[in-house]
C-alpha cells in the first residue's frame, strides 16, 4: 500500500442529483478497498431525488475505518460535477489546502430558471474557487461526454480526471476492475474510453 | 462487486451499512424477511430479496410494517429465523404487535428487528429516537457504529433473540445505513431448515399455547425476567470497550456513529491523553457493573448520542443509586445543552462540546479564510426541492390548484407520505396544507368532512400515493363510507413506491424478488367498499379540473375516490422513448410582454423549462425535458409545441 498524502485522505465528490456522483464514489471506494485501504463512502442528499445538491464523502486510511462525515476544513480533494457545487462544498468543507477539480458545465436549479435566484458569472465563480483552494483544475467533461455520445459519460470522465491528477493511490486498472464487475461489452468499452478521456483532459 | 451472497469467508468487500445488515442476516441463516420501504432502512430488504430465490428463503415487501413484523414472527414461531427492518415511523406502526410479542416470546427461530432512525429528518416527515421502544417494551438494544459491526451485531442479535426468547432490536441511523465501509465476510451456514409450529406449553400461561398473549400480568413479569439475563451477557461483550488513559479528565460515553465522531473530535483537539471514550454498544438494558466501572474513571462525563438523551438518562438514573461515599460526577450532554436535543451529530459539534468542557480552543479554518469563503459562497444559488421533469404529480397539483380556485370556497388538500408530499412546497403550488404520517391525509379528511353542522363549507381533497393507499388508507376509506364523511380522495397511482426507490407494491403485479405477483385491483377494492370511483389522467388537466370541480359540488356523503393514474416518469423513461419532442415557438412566446409573468418557469416550474436570457423567452432544456407534453396545456399563448415522436 502506498502512503497517503494525508491520513486520513478525505475526498468529496459533489454534484446535482441525477448526475451520477453516487456511482463515482462507489467505483472509487471499490478500487480502494481492493487495494487494501480502509474506505468509507457516505452519500449525503436531501429529500429531492433529482436536482438537489448531492455529495459523497470518501475517507481513505491505511489504519482504520473513519466516520461517515468529513469535518469542516478537512476536505483534501473536491471533485465536482458542477462548478457552483464545488464552491458550495469548499465553503462547507474546504481550506486553503484543498485541491479542486470541477466540471465546467453549469446545471441551473429551478430557482435560477424561474428568476428567483441568479447563477453567478462563470469567471467570478471560478476565480473564487481558485482563490480559496490550493489548486483548481477545470475540465470540460460534459462537452467531452456529448462528443462521445451522451452526457451520461460525464461522471466517468471526471473519475478519469481524478485518477489522472495522481492525487489518490488508484490507477486506471483498478477502476476498470470495478467497472468490469458492473458493466460489460460496449458499455464497458465506452466507460473505459471515458476514463481515458478524463485522464487526458486533466494532464493537458 | 460480487453479490451479497458471495461465499468467500475472510474476503473484504465494500458494503453499504444496509447491505452489511443484510449480509449479517445471511450469515445468521435467516429463512424469512419482510419489510415495507422507508428511508433509511429500505436497502436491507432489497439486498436480501436480490438473493432470496437463489438461497431458498422467503423475502417480501409487505403492505405495511405491522404486517411485515407479524409475518416474520409467524416464521419465527415455526422455527424459521426471521428479520424485519423498518424506518422509525415503522417502529410506531408495529408497536401494538410488538408489545404483545414481548408477552409471548418469539419461538425457536429467532426474530430481529432493525430500526432505522433518521436524525435531522433528512428523508422523513419527523425525527424520532426509536430506542425508547426497548425501554418501553423490555427488549434488548444493540447500536453498531460501522458496516462491519452492523454485520456482526445482526448475527449476535439472532443468538440473543433465541437465547432469551425475545425480539432483539438493532438500531441504525441514516449515516450508518448509507455509508459504505470495509466488511470482512464470514461463513454462510448451509443447514437445512424445516418449519413446524410447535406451541410449547408455558407454565405461566393458562392457555394451551405459549403464543397467546392475555390478561396475565405474570407474562410481563416473565418478560422482565428474560431481559434481566441480558446485562450479564452484555458485561462480557467485546462490542463495549474503553479507549483512552486510565484516569481521564473527561469520560465520553457514546454509541452508534457518534462513537466515530467522538474519536475524531478528541484527536482533532489533541486531547487523547486527557479524554477517554467508553463505547456502549448494548445500550439497553444497561450492563450496570461495566458502566459503574467506567464511571469510576473520571469526575466529568459527556454523553454523545443521537437523538434523545437515552443513554444519558439511563446512566444518570444508575448513578443516582450510588452511595454518597462515591466521588461526585459532573454529567454533561443534552441536559446541559452541550449536545443538541435534536438533529444529527457530527465531528464539529462534538469538538465544540468537548472544547467547552475542557476549556480548549479550536478553529477548523483560519479566521481570514472562514470570512472570505463565507462571503464568496453568497453567490451560490439554492437548489429547491421540486418534482422531477415530467412528473405526473405536477399535473395533479396543477389541476387541484385550478379546481380549488374555481370552486372559490378556500378548499384545501390534506397530504400524505411520498414524493407527492412535496405538494407543500412551491413545486406542488403550496396546495398541501396538512401532512403527517402514512394514511393521515384521508384520516384527517374524515374529521374535516364531518363538520357541516358547524358551518364548514371548505372542500377537502385528501391525497395519497398508490403504495400509501395499500399501506394505510383502507380503514379510513371504510370509515368515510360508514360515517358519511364528505371529501374527495385522490389516489396518485404512479405504479411505484417512487420516493424510496421504486419498490413494488400489491398493485403492480410484481413481488420483491422480481417475480410475477397477483394484482390487488385498487379500483374494484374502492368500489366494493361503497365509494364512488372515477379515474383521471393527471396529464389531462381539463378533464381532471372539471371532475374535481363537479365532485366538490357533490353534497352526497362518503368519500369520492378519484384515481389519478399515470406511471412515474422515471419508470416510464426507463422503459420507452419520450412521446414528444418539445420546443417553444419564439414567434408565439411573448416573453415578458405576455402578462403571464413567465408562468411556465415561475409557477409551473418543470425543470425541463428554462428562461433564455438573450431571447427574453421561455426555452426547453433539452438535457432535462422528458418530452411528456404537459406544459403545452399551460401556456396562455400556446407557444409550447409538442410534436409526436
Amino acid at each position: 500500500m502506498k502512503t497517503l498524502t494525508k491520513e486520513p485522505l478525505n475526498v468529496i465528490i459533489g454534484g446535482v442529483g441525477g448526475q451520477g456522483n453516487v456511482l463515482m464514489a462507489f467505483l472509487l471506494g471499490g478500487a480502494l478497498v481492493n487495494k487494501g485501504y480502509f474506505t468509507g463512502v457516505c452519500d449525503t442528499y436531501g429529500t429531492s431525488q433529482r436536482g438537489g445538491p448531492v455529495a459523497s464523502h470518501v475517507r481513505i486510511s491505511k489504519n482504520r475505518q473513519y466516520g461517515p462525515l468529513i469535518s469542516s476544513g478537512h476536505a483534501g480533494v473536491i471533485l465536482a460535477l458542477e462548478p457552483v457545487e464545488a464552491l458550495r462544498l469548499l465553503n462547507q468543507f474546504g481550506s486553503q489546502d484543498t485541491i479542486v477539480i470541477t466540471n465546467s458545465r453549469p446545471v441551473y436549479s429551478s430557482d435560477v430558471s424561474s428568476g428567483k435566484a441568479t447563477y453567478p458569472e462563470m469567471d467570478e465563480l471560478l476565480q473564487a474557487i481558485e482563490k480559496f483552494s490550493a489548486k483548481l483544475t477545470v475540465i470540460d467533461a460534459t462537452d467531452a461526454a456529448l462528443k462521445m455520445g451522451g452526457s451520461i459519460y460525464t461522471n466517468i470522465i471526471m473519475i478519469g480526471a481524478l485518477i489522472g491528477a495522481d492525487l489518490l493511490p488508484v490507477d486506471k486498472e483498478s477502476i476498470v476492475e470495478v467497472l468490469s464487475e458492473r458493466f460489460h461489452g460496449t458499455v464497458l468499452d465506452n466507460n473505459i474510453k471515458a476514463l481515458d478521456k478524463g485522464i487526458e483532459l486533466v494532464r493537458q | 462487486m460480487p453479490g451479497i451472497d458471495v461465499d468467500a469467508p475472510g474476503s473484504v468487500q465494500l458494503l453499504m451499512g444496509n447491505e452489511a445488515f443484510a449480509r449479517g442476516a445471511l450469515e445468521a441463516g435467516i429463512g424469512f424477511t419482510a419489510s415495507y420501504p422507508g428511508t433509511p432502512a429500505s436497502e436491507i430488504l432489497s439486498t436480501l430479496a436480490s438473493v432470496a430465490k437463489k438461497m431458498n428463503f422467503h423475502a417480501e415487501w409487505s403492505t405495511n410494517e405491522i404486517v411485515a413484523l407479524e409475518a416474520a414472527a409467524g416464521a419465527s414461531f415455526a422455527g424459521i429465523p426471521a428479520i424485519s427492518s423498518m424506518k422509525q415511523n415503522g417502529i410506531n406502526v408495529v408497536s401494538d404487535f410488538l408489545v404483545n410479542l414481548g408477552m409471548t416470546g418469539i419461538g425457536k427461530g429467532g426474530l430481529v428487528v432493525v430500526a432505522g432512525d433518521d436524525p435531522s429528518a433528512i428523508s422523513s416527515s419527523n425525527e424520532q429516537d426509536s430506542r425508547w421502544i426497548c425501554k418501553w417494551m423490555d427488549m434488548p438494544l444493540l447500536e453498531p457504529s460501522t458496516a462491519q459491526e452492523a454485520k456482526e451485531m445482526v448475527k449476535w442479535a439472532f443468538d440473543l433473540s433465541r437465547e432469551l426468547d425475545i425480539v432483539c432490536i438493532v438500531r441504525e441511523t441514516t449515516r450508518l445505513a448509507h455509508t459504505r465501509g470495509n466488511v470482512k465476510l464470514g461463513e454462510l451456514p448451509k443447514t437445512e431448515k424445516k418449519a413446524y409450529f410447535a406451541d410449547t406449553w408455558n407454565m405461566c400461561n393458562p392457555t394451551k399455547s405459549k403464543f397467546t398473549a392475555g390478561s396475565f400480568g405474570i407474562l410481563h413479569y416473565q418478560l422482565q425476567q428474560k431481559l434481566a439475563k441480558a446485562p450479564a451477557i452484555f458485561e462480557a461483550s467485546l462490542f463495549n470497550y474503553y479507549v483512552g488513559p486510565d484516569k481521564p479528565e473527561l469520560l465520553i460515553i457514546t454509541s452508534g456513529v457518534c462513537q466515530l465522531f467522538s474519536r475524531e473530535a478528541v484527536e482533532e483537539l489533541k486531547l487523547q491523553d486527557r479524554v477517554g471514550i467508553f463505547r456502549l454498544a448494548t445500550s439497553w438494558p444497561l450492563p450496570e457493573k461495566l458502566v459503574e466501572k467506567q464511571l469510576s474513571r473520571a469526575q466529568k462525563v459527556l454523553f454523545v448520542e443521537e437523538i434523545n438523551p437515552f443513554i444519558e438518562g439511563s446512566v444518570m438514573e444508575l448513578a443516582a443509586s450510588f452511595p454518597a461515599s462515591k466521588p461526585h460526577i459532573d454529567f454533561y450532554g443534552k441536559r446541559t445543552g452541550h449536545i443538541s436535543l435534536f438533529g444529527e451529530q457530527n465531528t464539529d459539534l462534538v469538538i465544540s462540546a468537548i472544547a467547552k468542557i475542557m476549556g480548549a480552543t479550536y478553529q477548523a479554518r483560519d479566521a481570514e479564510y472562514q470570512k472570505g469563503i463565507e462571503e464568496a459562497a453568497k453567490m451560490v444559488p439554492p437548489r429547491s426541492i421540486n418534482f422531477c421533469a415530467g412528473c405526473p404529480h405536477r399535473g395533479t397539483y396543477w389541476a387541484v390548484k385550478d379546481a380549488l380556485t374555481l370552486d372559490g370556497r378556500n378548499g384545501l388538500a390534506t397530504g400524505d407520505i411520498g414524493c407527492y408530499s412535496m405538494g407543500f412546497v412551491a413545486g406542488g403550488f403550496f396546495q398541501e396544507r396538512a401532512m403527517h404520517c402514512m394514511g393521515a391525509g384521508i384520516g384527517v379528511a374524515n374529521g374535516l368532512g364531518n363538520l357541516k353542522q358547524f358551518g364548514f363549507t371548505q372542500p377537502v381533497i385528501a391525497m395519497a400515493g398508490d403504495s400509501t393507499f395499500y399501506h394505510a388508507c383502507i380503514p379510513a376509506l371504510i370509515n368515510s363510507v360508514y360515517n358519511e364523511a364528505n371529501f374527495i380522495f385522490l389516489i396518485l397511482d404512479n405504479s411505484a413506491t417512487a420516493m424510496t426507490g421504486f419498490q413494488p407494491h400489491p398493485g403492480v403485479g410484481k413481488g420483491a424478488t422480481g417475480e410475477q405477483a397477483p394484482v390487488v385491483d385498487m379500483d374494484a377494492l374502492c368500489r366494493s367498499l361503497g365509494a364512488k370511483v372515477e379515474v383521471c389522467d393527471p396529464f389531462d388537466l381539463k378533464n381532471t379540473t372539471e371532475t374535481l370541480v363537479r365532485l366538490m359540488a357533490d353534497e352526497e356523503p362518503g368519500a369520492k375516490v378519484v384515481i389519478m393514474r399515470r406511471v412515474c416518469e422515471l419508470v416510464r423513461a426507463r422503459r420507452e422513448k419520450a412521446p414528444y419532442k418539445m420546443h417553444v415557438d419564439p414567434d408565439k412566446c411573448a416573453g415578458d410582454d405576455c402578462g403571464c409573468k413567465r408562468l411556465c418557469i415561475r409557477l409551473f416550474a418543470c425543470p425541463g423549462l428554462m428562461w433564455d436570457k438573450e431571447a427574453g423567452k421561455a426555452k426547453i432544456d433539452e438535457a432535462l425535458c422528458t418530452g411528456c407534453g404537459l406544459c403545452t396545456d399551460i401556456c396562455p399563448q400556446g407557444a409550447i409545441i409538442k410534436e409526436a415522436v
